[in-house]
C-alpha cells in the first residue's frame, strides 16, 4: 500500500520536471534502485544470520564432542510412560515415546477444547441472562479464572482438589461400578463381544438416514411451509439404530468392572488425575475468555434484529437461534480460534503435575539422549503443526459461516 | 512463564550463539566467580537454608573449586538446575561445573558431551513406602502394580523401568520434572512408593508430613555414583576439578582439617610439605594453573573430604548416613585420592 503511494508520488515529481532531466537522475537518488538495493541487502544479511547460527551451533557442537541428528529417535526409550493411546513399553524406539507425547498432548487439547466451548457458550449467555442470580454467577466465574495463571489453575485442581479424594481403600463407590479416588476416575470398561460390529453399523445408518430427513424436511418447508420434528427424529434415528443392531448381535456387550488390588483398583478403565486436572484447567480457564467472546458476539448483533424478529412474531427462543446466533457466530470465530490455540499451546504446562504430554517426555528424552536442539526442533515442528491444522479447520468453518452473499 | 522452560531457552540460544569457551579457567578468572550448578532442592546436597545460603556436600565441592581457584571459597555462584536441564546449563557455558547429585553414565561421558572429575558420593537405588497406609511391604519384590513417584531426566526414571521389566512386574510410573513435585505428590498418596538414590531418600524422608510413618526398603537395585561434571574439550578445567577433589581426600587421609592446617604448614614431613605447597621450588599448584597454596586454600574454604561429609550427609546433620561405601580406603570404603605429587 505504502509502496504504491509512495510510486504514485515520484510519478508526480516526475511529471513536474522537464522530461530530458529524469533520464540524467543517478541510481544513488533513483528510489525504485534504492528499494531493490535495500530489500537485496535485508535478505542477505537474513540469510546470512541464519548461516552464522546454523555454522556457530554445529561448531560448538562438534567442539563439545556432543552428536548430531536424528539418529537418536531409533534407540530404545528403556523408561515407561503413564498414560499412553498406543502400545507403548520401555522397549519401544524414542521416535515412538515422542509420537506418545503429541497423542497425549491432541488428546487434552481436543478435549479440552470441546468442554471449553461448551462451557464458555453457558458461561457467555448467562452473563446476558435476565436472570440476576445467573448474570452474577457467570460475572464471578469469568472474572476469577480470567484473572489467575493457567499454572495456578492446573496446579488448584491437582493439588487442591484432586489430591484430597480419598485413598484407594476409602474410594467413593459411584452408581455403576465405578469408583473416585486419588488415583483418579475408574470405570467399567465395556468389553465389545462378537456381533457388536452391527451397532456400528446401526450408528452408521442412523447418521446416514438423519441426513437424508434433514433434506427431506428442508425442502418440504420450503415447499409448504410446514414444520417436521427434525432433531427429535435424528435423535431417535441415531439412538435407535444401534439399539437395533446391539439386539440383532445377541447383546454382545460385557463390562470389565474395577477390582481392589493390591495397591491400586485392577481392571476396568482409568482417567488419571493428572489428565482430569488439567483437562479441567484447561477448559475451565479457556472457557473464561470463550465466555467473554460470546457475549461480546451477542451484543455485537444490532438491537434492531431483536426488534425485527418480534415483529415477525417469532419466539424469543427460535429467534435467538435462528436469528442471532448466527449473525454472532461471525463476531465469534477468528477470536474463538486464537483462544483454540492458546489452550493448546497451554497444555504444555502440563510438565508441573506428571502429565505425559509432549513438552514432558520430549524433556525426558532430551535429558536421556542430549540432544537439545533436536527436540526442541521436534517441539517447534508439532505445535506449530497443531496450530496450524486447528487455524486451518477454524478458517473453514468461518468461511461456512460467513455471510453468504449473493 | 515456566521457569524451566527459560533455563532451556537461556541454555539453548547459549548453545547456539556460542559461548561455551574452551579456556574455562580463564573466564571463571575474568568473572571473578565460580557459576555452579545444583540441585533445587535435596537435602545434605544442595539445599538453601534458613539464611538463603546453598548448603550441601554439592554445594561445598563448588566451594573448594573456588578456593582453589581464587583462594576464597565465597566465590561461587549457585544456579539451581531441574535434572532435566542440567546437561544443557552446562554445554551451553551457563554453569562453569554441575555439581548435582548426578549419576556417571557412559552415555553421559561420551554422548552428551561430559568429563566426570571422580566421585564425591557413592550411592544406589532404592524406594520408600508409607509403613503406615501399607503395612506389609519389607521388599520391593512386593511392589507388583504399585503407582511409583520418580523425577524426570534421571538414571532412576531407566534403573526403575528395567528393574520391574526385569522381575516381570507391573507399575504405573507417575513421573516429575522437579524433585518438590514428586515429594508433594507422594506425600499426598498419589504413589505407593517413592524412588530415587538412597540418600536422597533420606533427605526426602525428612520432609514428609510424618518422617516417621516411611521406611526405606532395602533393596538397592543400582549403582549410582554421584560426582562433579565438567564439559568436554577443556582438559586444563577438567584437572583443577578433577584434583580439588582428590585434594579432599588426600587432606582427609593426612589428618590435615580445617582447624589444623595453619599449624600444619610447619611440618617437617615432606609428604605434608608438597601436599600443602610449602615444600621449596614446588611447581604442583602452578603446573595446575593455580597458586601453589591451592590445597591450604580448599582445606581452609571447606575442610576435607570427611569433614564436608560429616557436616552434610554425616552424623553431624540430620541424615544421619553413615561413611560406608564412602570412607577412605584405609578404612574400608572406596574414596582413594592418588598422590599428590
Amino acid at each position: 500500500m505504502s509502496v504504491r503511494q509512495w510510486k504514485g508520488n515520484d510519478m508526480a515529481t516526475q511529471d513536474v520536471l522537464p522530461a530530458g532531466r529524469s533520464e540524467k537522475v543517478s541510481l544513488l537518488y533513483d528510489p525504485r534502485a534504492r528499494s531493490i538495493f535495500f530489500q537485496v541487502l535485508i535478505v542477505a544479511l537474513l540469510v546470512l544470520g541464519g548461516w552464522w547460527i546454523v555454522e556457530n551451533t554445529l561448531e560448538n557442537l562438534r567442539r563439545s564432542n556432543i552428536q548430531t541428528g536424528f539418529a537418536f529417535l531409533k534407540g530404545r526409550a528403556g523408561f515407561d510412560i503413564l498414560t499412553s493411546l498406543i502400545p507403548y513399553s520401555s522397549d519401544s524406539t524414542f521416535g515412538r515415546a515422542i509420537v506418545v507425547g503429541i497423542l497425549n498432548t491432541a488428546l487434552v487439547a481436543v478435549t479440552g477444547i470441546i468442554a471449553a466451548t461448551i462451557i464458555g457458550f453457558l458461561v457467555g449467555v448467562g452473563r446476558l441472562s435476565n436472570n440476576w442470580l445467573i448474570r452474577k454467577i457467570a460475572t464471578v466465574y469469568v472474572e476469577l479464572f480470567r484473572n489467575i495463571p493457567p499454572l495456578l489453575v492446573i496446579l488448584f485442581w491437582y493439588q487442591g482438589v484432586l489430591s484430597l479424594l480419598p485413598n484407594v481403600r476409602d474410594s467413593y463407590s459411584l452408581p455403576l461400578s465405578s469408583f473416585l479416588n486419588n488415583r483418579g476416575f475408574y470405570l467399567p470398561r465395556p468389553v465389545w463381544g462378537e456381533g457388536s460390529w452391527l451397532i456400528l453399523v446401526g450408528l452408521v445408518l442412523g447418521i446416514i438416514f438423519s441426513w437424508f430427513v434433514a433434506r427431506w424436511a428442508r425442502a418440504r418447508q420450503v415447499e409448504t411451509g410446514q414444520q417436521f420434528p427434525v432433531i427429535w427424529t435424528s435423535v431417535a434415528l441415531i439412538l435407535g439404530m444401534p439399539f437395533l443392531g446391539f439386539v440383532l448381535g445377541g447383546f454382545p456387550l460385557t463390562f470389565d468392572l474395577p477390582q481392589k488390588g493390591t495397591f491400586n483398583l485392577t481392571g476396568g478403565a482409568n482417567i488419571k488425575p493428572e489428565f482430569l486436572s488439567l483437562f479441567l484447567a484447561l477448559s475451565f480457564y479457556t472457557a473464561a475468555f470463550i465466555a467473554e467472546i460470546v457475549r461480546a458476539g451477542i451484543m455485537g448483533v444490532p438491537r434492531g434484529q431483536t426488534e425485527a424478529y418480534s415483529a415477525l412474531g417469532i419466539r424469543p427462543s427460535q429467534g435467538l437461534r435462528l436469528v442471532v446466533i448466527p449473525q454472532a457466530m461471525r463476531i465469534i470465530i477468528p477470536p474463538l480460534t486464537s483462544q483454540y490455540l492458546n489452550l493448546t499451546k497451554n497444555s504444555s504446562l502440563a510438565v508441573a503435575i506428571g502429565y505425559p504430554d509432549l513438552y514432558a517426555i520430549g524433556g525426558t528424552i532430551l535429558n536421556q539422549t542430549g540432544q537439545a536442539i533436536e527436540v526442541v526442533v521436534i517441539f517447534m515442528a508439532v505445535y506449530l503443526s497443531l496450530s496450524i491444522l486447528t487455524s486451518l479447520f477454524m478458517n473453514w468453518f468461518n468461511a461456512k459461516m460467513a455471510l453468504k452473499e449473493r | 512463564m515456566n521457569k524451566a522452560k527459560v533455563i532451556l531457552g537461556a541454555a539453548l540460544l547459549g548453545l547456539v550463539a556460542g559461548a561455551a569457551s574452551a579456556d574455562t579457567l580463564d573466564d571463571v578468572k575474568k568473572k571473578g566467580f565460580l557459576q555452579c550448578g545444583v540441585n533445587t532442592g535435596l537435602a545434605g546436597f544442595s539445599s538453601p537454608n534458613d539464611k538463603g545460603e546453598w548448603t550441601g556436600l554439592d554445594a561445598d565441592f563448588c566451594r573448594a573449586v573456588a578456593a582453589a581457584v581464587f583462594g576464597d571459597a565465597t566465590k561461587v555462584k549457585f544456579t539451581p538446575l531441574s535434572a532435566k536441564d542440567r546437561f544443557t546449563a552446562l554445554q551451553s557455558g551457563e554453569v562453569d561445573i554441575l555439581s548435582r547429585n548426578t549419576t556417571w553414565t557412559i552415555n553421559r561421558d561420551t554422548a552428551l558431551g561430559l568429563n566426570f572429575a571422580g566421585i564425591t558420593y557413592y550411592d544406589g537405588q532404592g524406594f520408600m513406602v508409607n509403613s503406615k497406609k501399607l503395612p506389609g511391604i519389607t521388599s520391593a519384590l512386593q511392589l507388583s502394580g504399585a503407582a511409583i513417584c520418580v523425577q524426570s531426566g534421571t538414571t532412576t526414571e531407566l534403573n526403575l523401568a528395567d528393574y520391574f521389566k526385569a522381575n516381570k512386574m507391573e507399575y504405573t510410573p507417575v513421573v516429575f520434572e522437579k524433585f518438590e513435585e514428586a515429594n508433594a505428590a507422594y506425600d499426598a498418596g498419589r504413589c505407593d512408593a517413592y524412588t530415587t538414590d538412597q540418600s536422597g531418600l533420606y533427605a526426602v524422608r525428612l520432609q514428609m508430613s510424618a518422617p516417621d510413618d516411611h521406611v526405606v526398603l532395602p533393596e538397592i537395585i543400582s549403582k549410582e555414583p554421584l560426582g562433579p561434571a565438567v564439559r568436554q574439550g577443556d582438559d586444563k578445567w577438567f584437572d583443577i576439578v578433577k584434583w580439588t577433589y582428590f585434594a579432599l581426600l588426600n587432606t582427609e587421609e593426612a589428618g590435615i582439617t580445617q582447624a589444623n592446617v595453619e599449624e600444619m604448614k610447619s611440618t617437617e614431613n615432606p609428604d605434608l610439605r608438597r601436599l600443602l605447597g610449602v615444600e621449596a621450588d614446588t611447581k604442583i599448584g602452578t603446573d595446575l594453573g593455580l597458586t601453589n597454596d591451592w590445597v591450604v586454600n580448599i582445606v581452609k574454604g571447606v575442610g576435607n573430604y570427611g569433614e564436608i561429609f560429616e557436616r552434610n550427609v554425616g552424623t553431624g546433620s540430620p541424615l544421619k548416613i553413615a561413611r560406608g561405601a564412602n570412607a577412605l580406603w584405609t578404612k574400608g570404603g572406596l574414596q582413594y585420592g592418588p598422590p599428590i605429587r
